[in-house]
């Protein structure tokens, strides 16, 4: 909310400087966002008066002599312009003057003379031809001839002045109005507020033929309207347009200058109609049928629907209910009649239209926030009253007002005065609740420690006393709180249950595995899925849409988490970075169906990535190796298949019997896609993991039992195998443990290829570990085991022992 | 035989013994099978029988001249040998090590930890809920009504009509309640949603509720618990204000700005001069959503509260750009480590 600090005066007295206004406003809970001095950079620029003028013969210059009365009677100031003449009175930026275009004015010499000083355009001093009149032309800025000499322009122009920008939040839709702000402030400073004038006097005219039917009065709860007649198209006075050019209106024409003034200034969008467009005199307040037209103040075509409110005529659309005027009925030069507008709609409503439409307006972003009844009769009395005082129109006695049927009365609530200090915990004394409630304008009765309270009509957002409790605290003061630490409280046990803090200790133990944890945004892009060679089929495609994105690059949210590793990885080698090890921990979002008709399921996900020269297959193999270790858990692996990585390195990982996950190399055509150099693309080896979370945090132990060693001996036996190249060491593993339930544990210790095995044979060997809980494992009973170890594996694999 | 040549010469021979072998060719030489030892020893058969004790004995001090010669000199050569060893195997020790290094947890991660600890102390628990969370929880429970422009103040990413995800924590509120009766304090984490994205905004982002749910809850209580917060938080000395604010889910809602620790209140480039800083938001608990999760209001009262953990970050690591958080460049990763 833009707004001036003289027109805040005009309604409260201010005692106090805009700096201090600030802070003040900010204790009763209104942020001032910007505050802006107007005449910021217009020093020592005065009224001036041309008493003498000669040409500068061979230049363009004429030689002013410039009285500025009080400050000094004879300036000698150069000047190029054209249209000045002795007489004129001039703003002359002395000598020391500063201007907002950013010149600092100092002697000057100019071809052999000196200038002591400048004659000033409107432009130099940042104006507009509807701030000062003729500010537009090209050449100095004449003034009127009653411009006191020696005058700061600052003040001659009403520049000595601040504009407040004021952030309003979303329960005080009353405040963004000039009289919310100053009812505000009268209520901080203790002081009156002072209503604006909305008097008028009406002057018996009625005119027959005009018609008000609202049809929907759900959506248009209150319609007021107001015959106006006689009415002069003309400017505003300079003070209505300066204050509407100041908080950012154009200066249109004295009618439409009202509607905008009512609007900064009591806070109800206005409109006013050129009576002699509405057929058959009538207005009809209905809702647009399918497809219907209307061309808007801003000559666009616009196609409407049943969601749209409209103000009708007889026969035609002529308005869009609090959005925007029909291009059909504006204030023209030929108006004479004018119906005022001044209603209620439901913001809801009028929300829906203007982004239905993409048509934002100052009356839309008003009834966005929402309108009371009472502003919408305040308004329209402020404008009449301005109509009369600018002698624009004749009021008639021809007045509108069509009602959803709710109260004009004001609300009356009841508060216990012990209820509002239990909010708050100290003991507002009952005198300064009633003081501060009534200087926030309620009704206020006391009795027997309750508060009868008749509540301000623009004050929907007061209902209960906590309401109330806030009301109170924001003018008793904040630091009147006393800081206690819970002393009622019940004592409770907490911190992180044993899931979050198992959580935690896998983050911490992958940190010590020497991995960096990302996070990164939970949304992606879809084509991602191609780029990562997902099938078309692939339940991985499977997506939930956002409706509306901010971009395509984050319109799903994901199903995998190893694309924006992916990019983690490919952004740290851009920025020269050769060796890195990640993990994310984040859940991926699984519809249960599609379209979606609940909430899809969110899976939390362990995703690893590594890439560098010390990185491989099995560097990442001995992370989850020694994650399960830690953890007490053992793995198991099986060749896998993942559309993203290497069809010759990639593993599903077991747990207990249940898939947990996988891992591998990333395909180079996805690497050969990434957006790094191109040398470094044939080198770039990329590992990832992804690993169910949801599924191993529920295999983790739950607590640890000691269980006595056995006592009895074990044995130990090394085999070395020839056999075929082809043969995967886990089904060796697999086969020798089957073979017998004395072994404990098979151990690989040797691999190597050569020649002389011949190219399709490679040499194993495996260390077996042999133990019983019930006796001894001796040699002869380790000999019969290893017997059928070596049987199975020449059966199964055509194994042979190696010398 | 002379036996004091005998020693002479045993003595020069085990001086010129200068390694293992030919300390092993000393000793089969005088101790071996028909070694110089042997052959005296053999000697005494010729020896007539009343010097036969006299020789014995003078042989027996050459056999442990020798022995203790010898030993003397294996400890020389061992120590000889092993001093090459390490010699031979000394390594220049500021070459790099392998192995990978230690990681580190995000500074997310790291903030919400500390958080938690903070709060964990004062026996809150911790409750997470989903990301993806339907209108009323996120919004209608939480006495955001669906024509109230307060929905503006969250721009909300839609799956459906009723799905969305979620633009706060405060639904954890709402499933806090809906299952647990008072006395309840809980911290509730988690990722954030709306529709934003600049210098200082993300598109996702984190979050901590924190929610106390008892008999005779205040506003005192609010700001004397957010006061031990943020001193655990940030510094000792740091203070807080509460200013009035606007949440549908409190009233009265405050903004929460704690003394600036930078410059300590005096104003700087940190706290734009004002010598404050906005770290939270919170209020007493909206009597409405209380009656939402059937808590009784006249009973029980609330204060509940709201953490940007990004902001938090920022502040309390001074990283100026929030997009940095999530790019999760190594060089900006490593800087946080405890």
């Amino acid at each position: 909310m833009k707004v001036l600090y003289s027109w805040l005066k005009e309604y409260v007295d201010i005692d106090i400087e805009p700096k201090e206004l600030e802070s003040k406003l900010f204790s009763v809970g209104f942020e001032v966002e910007g505050m802006e001095y107007l005449g910021e950079n217009l020093e020592k620029v005065v009224v001036g008066q041309i008493t003498s003028m000669e040409k500068y013969e061979g230049t363009h210059l004429q030689i002013c002599h410039v009285n500025c009365g009080p400050m000094g009677e004879d300036h000698l100031i150069l000047t190029g312009a054209t249209n000045v003449f002795v007489g004129a009175k001039v703003p002359a930026a002395l000598v020391g003057a500063k201007l907002p275009c950013g010149l600092d004015i100092q002697p000057r010499k100019m071809v052999d003379m000196i200038s002591y000083g400048m004659l000033c355009s409107g432009e130099e001093m940042n104006l507009n031809k509807d701030w000062y009149p003729g500010a537009d032309v090209n050449g100095i800025m004449i003034l009127a001839e009653d411009a006191p000499l020696g005058m700061e322009m600052r003040d001659y122009l009403e520049l000595d002045d601040y504009l407040f920008d004021i952030s309003i939040t979303a329960n005080r839709p009353d405040c963004h109005s000039v009289i919310g702000i100053a009812k505000e402030i009268a209520a901080a400073l203790k002081k009156p507020f002072k209503a604006p004038d909305m008097s008028y006097v009406e002057d018996g005219t009625i005119n027959e033929n005009i018609s008000v039917e609202v049809l929907d009065k759900e959506t248009c709860p209150r319609y007021l309207g107001h015959y106006i007649y006689d009415v002069k198209y003309t400017e505003s006075p300079l003070w209505m347009k300066r204050r509407l050019i100041a908080v950012g209106h154009n200066a249109i024409n004295a009618m439409v200058d009202v509607t905008n003034y009512v609007l900064v200034e009591i806070g109800q969008p206005m409109h006013a109609f050129d009576l002699n467009d509405l057929e058959g005199s009538s207005i009809v307040v209905r809702r647009a049928t399918e497809g219907e037209k209307l061309t808007t103040l801003d000559e666009k075509e616009r196609v409407l629907n049943t969601n749209n409110l409209l103000i009708c005529d007889k026969v035609k659309a002529v308005g869009l209910a609090g959005v925007m005027g029909g291009l059909n009925s504006e204030i023209k030069e030929t108006t004479t009649e004018v119906l005022f507008e001044s209603a209620k709609f439901l913001r809801d409503s009028v929300r829906k239209t203007a982004r239905g439409l993409g048509l934002q307006s100052d009356a839309a972003s008003r009834f966005e926030k929402g309108i009371d009844e009472y502003t919408v009769e305040c308004g329209m009395a402020r404008a009449l009253n301005l109509v009369q005082k600018l002698g624009i129109a004749k009021v008639s006695s021809s007045h509108f007002d069509v009602s959803g049927g709710a109260s004009t009365e004001k609300r009356v609530i009841n508060v216990q005065t012990a209820k509002v200090n239990d909010v708050l915990g100290i003991e507002v004394p009952e005198k300064d609740m009633v003081e501060i409630l009534e200087a926030l304008q309620f009704e206020v009765e006391l009795k027997d420690g309750v508060l009868t309270l008749a509540v301000p009509r623009y004050r929907d957002d007061v209902e209960t006393y906590q309401d109330i409790a806030e009301e109170v605290i924001r003018e008793y003061g904040y630091d009147k709180v006393v800081p206690t630490f819970l002393d009622a409280a019940k004592v409770t046990s907490g911190g992180l249950n044993a899931y979050q803090a198992k959580e935690l200790a896998v983050k911490e133990y992958l940190c010590n595995q020497g991995y960096y944890e990302i996070q990164t945004i939970a949304m992606t892009a879809k084509n991602e899925f191609d780029m990562f060679l997902i099938p078309e089929d692939a339940e991985e495609r499977k997506v939930v849409e956002l409706l509306n994105p901010i971009t395509e690059n984050l319109s799903i949210m994901r199903t995998i988490m190893a694309p924006s590793m992916v990019r983690v990885i490919e952004n740290n080698i851009k920025n020269g970075h050769e060796e890195m090890r990640f993990f994310e921990m984040a859940n991926v979002y699984l519809p249960k169906a599609l379209p979606l008709t609940e909430a899809p399921v969110e899976k939390k996900m362990l995703c690893l990535g590594s890439c560098g020269a010390s990185e491989d297959f099995f560097s990442m193999k001995g992370t989850l190796e020694s994650f399960a270790g830690a953890n007490d858990l053992t793995f198991t692996y099986k060749r896998g298949n993942v559309a993203y990585l290497h069809p010759g390195r990639t593993a599903e990982v077991y747990c207990k019997g249940q898939k947990i996950g996988h891992f591998g190399q990333l395909r180079y055509e996805i690497v050969d896609n990434m957006n790094i150099a191109g040398g470094k693309k044939a080198d770039t080896k990329i590992f990832i993991a992804e690993i169910d979370y949801s599924v191993l945090a529920g295999l983790f132990k739950s607590g640890i039992k000691y269980v006595p060693e056995s006592g009895f001996a074990g044995n130990s036996r090394d085999i070395s195998l020839l056999i075929g190249k082809e043969v995967e060491c886990g089904s060796i593993v697999d086969a020798i443990t089957a073979c017998d339930e004395l072994i404990t544990k098979v151990t690989l210790f040797d691999l190597f290829e050569s020649e002389k095995l011949g190219a399709d044979k490679k040499s194993m060997a495996f260390n077996i570990k042999l133990a019983s809980a019930e006796k001894d494992v001796t040699d002869a009973m380790t000999d019969e085991v290893i017997a059928k170890v070596l049987k199975a594996l020449e059966t199964q694999f055509s194994a042979q022992m190696r010398a | 035989m002379n036996m004091d040549a005998i020693k002479a010469g045993i003595k020069e021979a085990l001086a010129l013994v200068e390694d293992a072998k030919q300390l092993a060719d000393f000793w089969a030489k005088y101790f071996g099978k028909g070694g110089e030892i042997q052959k005296l020893m053999a000697g005494i058969k010729k020896v007539p029988n009343e010097e036969k004790k006299a020789y014995g004995q003078a042989v027996n001090e050459v056999k442990v001249l020798a022995q203790e010669l010898y030993d003397a000199k294996k400890v020389e050569i061992e120590k000889k040998a092993m001093l090459a060893r390490y010699e031979a195997e000394t390594l220049d020790v500021t070459l790099p090590a392998s192995g990978n290094g230690a990681g580190n947890l995000h500074p997310l991660t790291c903030i919400k930890n500390e958080i938690i600890d903070v709060f964990a102390g004062m026996g809150f628990d911790i409750f997470e809920g989903p990301e993806i969370e339907d209108d009323d929880h996120n919004f209608t429970r939480l006495n955001v009504l669906k024509d109230h422009p307060s929905r503006d103040m969250q721009d909300t990413f839609w799956l459906t009509d009723e799905l969305l995800l979620r633009t706060h924590t405060s639904p954890g509120q709402i499933r806090v309640m809906d299952n647990q009766a008072p006395p309840i304090k809980v911290l509730v984490p988690g990722k954030v949603f709306r529709s934003d994205s600049d210098a200082t905004h993300s598109p996702m982002f984190s979050q901590m509720e924190g929610l106390v749910v008892d008999e005779h809850i205040t506003l005192c209580d609010l700001q004397g618990m957010l006061d031990q917060f943020v001193k655990a938080l940030f510094s000792g000395e740091v203070k807080t204000r509460l200013r009035p604010s606007y949440f549908p889910f409190t009233e009265p809602s405050v903004e929460v700005d704690v003394s600036c620790f930078k410059c300590g209140g005096k104003g700087c480039s940190l706290c734009k001069g004002t010598g404050w800083i906005e770290v939270l938001g919170g209020g007493i608990v909206n009597n409405k959503v209380l009656e939402n999760c059937n808590v009784d209001p006249d009973k029980y009262s609330g204060l509940a509260f709201g953490i940007g953990i990004e902001r938090i970050a920022m502040l309390k690591y001074g990283i100026n750009h929030m997009g940095k958080l999530f790019e999760n460049d190594i060089e900006f990763l490593k800087q946080f480590k405890a």
